[in-house]
């Protein structure tokens, strides 16, 4: 088979630098964001003693967990050896890579002492998975930049398939982990669950993956080159799936809590009666971002048409959102549960709904972060040769698959 | 945090001169016995007992000793200012029954917040008093979503008027110390002073691995209980009367 052209855009149109523009103004202002909020102290934003973790985290969590993701694509085509998808690794990769700078960033500007970062990278608590995930984090940041130079250099191309399954491995240990901070939380109900971890690997793998498809799909109209049907009705169904298995997955999370007795008020609230929470839930994570882009996906005309499957990827992204700020804000919102079969009050908001509305600086600063990670990508692409000079369906080659196939690739 | 030889020949000694000199007074002695130069000893476990029935729904002398005491009095919106302790009104739900008690750090054996620290800025004494190092603390709240008991706050916004032997400041997280800087000098901490002086004597303190000082000696013969006792967290602030 042909091998891959992999070719830097060109990247001199107006677009490409009002692009630009437009994201560096709003990371611009992410950062005017952060600033404002560490020079007057957290009272500025929406967060409090009972929501401790607000809009940022949401951004954050959701930028991490994409990150790992995205990143699935690539391993599809280098560990699992399917060769339509190795045009697809690098960008992938790239993604990875800033997806996961994004995140950080947004988590490290919201601190209560961002100055103190440096502490927070010398001094570690062995027994905290958030230093665990300090390591886990850079460590991916190199894993795949390694994973990528191998498939770039062509010297290297030869390891590629270690490379990236270690990428691989590290990538599921990355979105464990990034679970794993809410699973460490059994005081609250929310967080009391082993699905969490895989329950955030399979959110990864959805989320990701329709990032992937946005971008991919912005990219080649943009630029104006090809992007064969085949790749896309691939990775659309693929992303049908993914979406499938997350609520599949939110679906056992609840019906576990709910055998559990102690849960059960926990889950009344966020199925029931919790306000904009319960709304969250069904309108935004189950509705919008589950059923809508199944049917959009998997219907035998509107999954074929280009605007419908980018439109169900966008609608997989808003239940993204609306399912990590359930899980982080819903959680943190119900009360500790500290007297069972007592109704208890306080000067300190014991036994009350938590209150929190997102304010703008914290919104500012997530949006920030997103724009930043995809700045990076768009810089990227036009300085090193990550996108294929055409994805058109004859160029990607649908019909071989295998792992013989990616050994031909490869050589 | 280890002690050599010579520190627990110390410490060992001075458990034994002050059993045999006066027993029932150890607490205070023992703490004074201490050295500043010498390490905390985990010989020691500083504990808190609340007696429930003797708490009454309109004191909150506790709080304001412990405002007072710590430098919390500053005027912040209810939502984020800082409490180190709070009156928690229970009624059942059953019964009807109503009453009150003082929340605050449980001092965790296992504190679960010093677990999840990163930089180990929350960490547990040798002596049970669990502590944040301002110094080293990055304000992640982590060990907010991870302490079972809403112990702590974090600070929103710039402080004015802070006690010198008190160290605050935006950005980190703090909860009740046990008012280590007056147990360190042999004192016993704020709020169980004021309440046994204005209030319902419903605070007792002491080191309750002592099997001589009166938190242990009632400790071993009443009935008490540690809340979320499910957690296994072993908490060294106990409640009677639950
Ligand atoms: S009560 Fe909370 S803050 Fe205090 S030691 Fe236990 S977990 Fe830590
Ligand atoms: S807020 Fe401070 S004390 Fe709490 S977990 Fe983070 S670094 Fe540790």
């Amino acid at each position: 088979m042909k091998s891959i052209d992999f070719r830097e855009i060109e990247g001199r149109s107006l677009g490409y630098y009002a692009l630009l523009a437009f994201f560096g103004v709003l990371v611009l202002i992410g950062l005017a964001a952060a600033y404002y909020m560490e020079t007057n102290g957290h009272h500025v934003t929406g967060m409090n003693n009972q929501i401790v973790w607000g809009m940022p985290h949401v951004f954050a969590v959701f930028l991490i967990v994409s990150a790992s993701g995205v990143l699935n694509v690539a391993s599809i085509a280098s560990v699992f050896g399917r060769v339509m998808y190795k045009p697809l690794t690098r960008l992938s990769g790239l993604l990875a890579i800033t997806l996961l700078i994004g995140g950080l960033c947004v988590l490290v500007l919201d601190l209560g002492k961002p100055d103190r970062l440096i502490v927070a990278m010398t001094i570690y608590n062995f027994k905290s998975i958030f230093a665990w995930n300090i390591f886990l984090y850079t460590g991916f940041i190199a894993v795949v930049a390694i994973y990528l130079w191998m498939m770039i250099e062509r010297r290297m191309n030869v390891y590629t398939r270690p490379a990236g399954l270690l990428a691989f491995i590290w990538r599921l240990t990355l979105t464990t982990g990034t679970g794993s901070i809410f699973g460490f939380l059994i005081a609250r109900q929310a967080y009391d669950s082993a699905l969490l971890a895989p329950m955030f690997i399979i959110m990864s793998f959805a989320f990701g993956l329709a990032i992937f498809i946005l971008y991919t799909m912005s990219a080649y109209s943009l630029t104006g080159r090809p992007l064969g049907d085949e790749i896309l009705r691939r990775l659309k169904n693929l992303l049908g799936v993914f979406v499938a298995s997350v609520l599949y997955f939110v679906l056992v999370y609840h019906l576990t809590n709910l055998y559990m007795t102690a849960h059960h008020d926990f889950e009344k609230f966020i199925l029931l009666d919790g306000g904009v929470y319960t709304a969250l839930f069904w309108i935004g994570q189950v509705l919008i971002g589950g059923v809508l882009p199944l049917v959009i996906l998997y219907h035998p005309r509107l999954g074929h048409s280009r605007r419908m499957i980018a439109l169900g990827a966008a609608l997989v992204l808003v239940g993204a959102f609306c399912q990590i700020y359930v899980i982080i804000i819903g959680g943190q919102a119900f009360p500790l549960l500290l007297f069972p079969g007592k109704v208890v009050s306080s000067s300190f908001f014991d036994g009350v709904i938590g209150q929190y509305r997102p304010s703008l600086p914290e919104i500012a600063l997530g949006i920030g972060g997103v724009a930043f990670a995809l700045a990076m990508a768009t810089f990227a692409i036009k300085i090193l040769p990550f996108l294929p000079a055409s994805l058109a369906d004859a160029d990607v080659d649908p019909h071989q698959t295998g792992t013989k196939a990616t050994e031909a690739a490869h050589a | 945090m280890s002690i050599d030889r010579r520190q627990f020949l110390a410490v060992g000694g001075a458990v034994v001169a002050s059993a045999a000199l006066a027993p029932g007074m150890r607490l205070i002695e023992l703490a004074q016995a201490r050295s500043p130069d010498q390490a905390v000893s985990n010989l020691q476990r500083w504990g808190m007992l609340v007696d429930t029935t003797r708490c009454s729904e309109g004191c909150s002398a506790c709080v304001t000793a412990c405002n007072k005491e710590n430098g919390l009095e500053q005027d912040i919106r209810l939502d984020i200012r800082p409490q180190w302790i709070r009156k928690v009104t229970l009624r059942d739900e059953n019964t009807g029954y109503v009453q009150t008690l003082p929340m605050m750090c449980q001092h965790c054996e296992e504190p679960p917040c010093a677990d999840v620290c990163p930089t180990g800025a929350s960490f547990r004494r040798a002596d049970g008093i669990v502590l944040v190092d301002r110094h080293i603390c990055i304000g992640c709240r982590y060990c907010m979503m991870a302490c079972p008991y809403k112990a702590r706050s974090f600070v929103h916004e710039n402080l004015t008027d802070q006690r010198a032997e008190i160290p605050r400041g935006k950005g980190t997280v703090e909860a009740c110390n046990l008012c280590v800087h007056r147990v360190d000098e042999g004192r016993i901490p704020a709020c169980v002073e004021a309440c046994n002086a204005d209030g319902g004597k419903a605070l007792a303190f002491g080191d309750i691995n002592d099997p001589a000082s009166d938190i242990a000696k009632r400790l071993a013969t009443q009935q008490s209980a540690e809340i979320r006792a499910d957690l296994d967290l072993n908490t060294g602030v106990r409640y009677q009367g639950l």
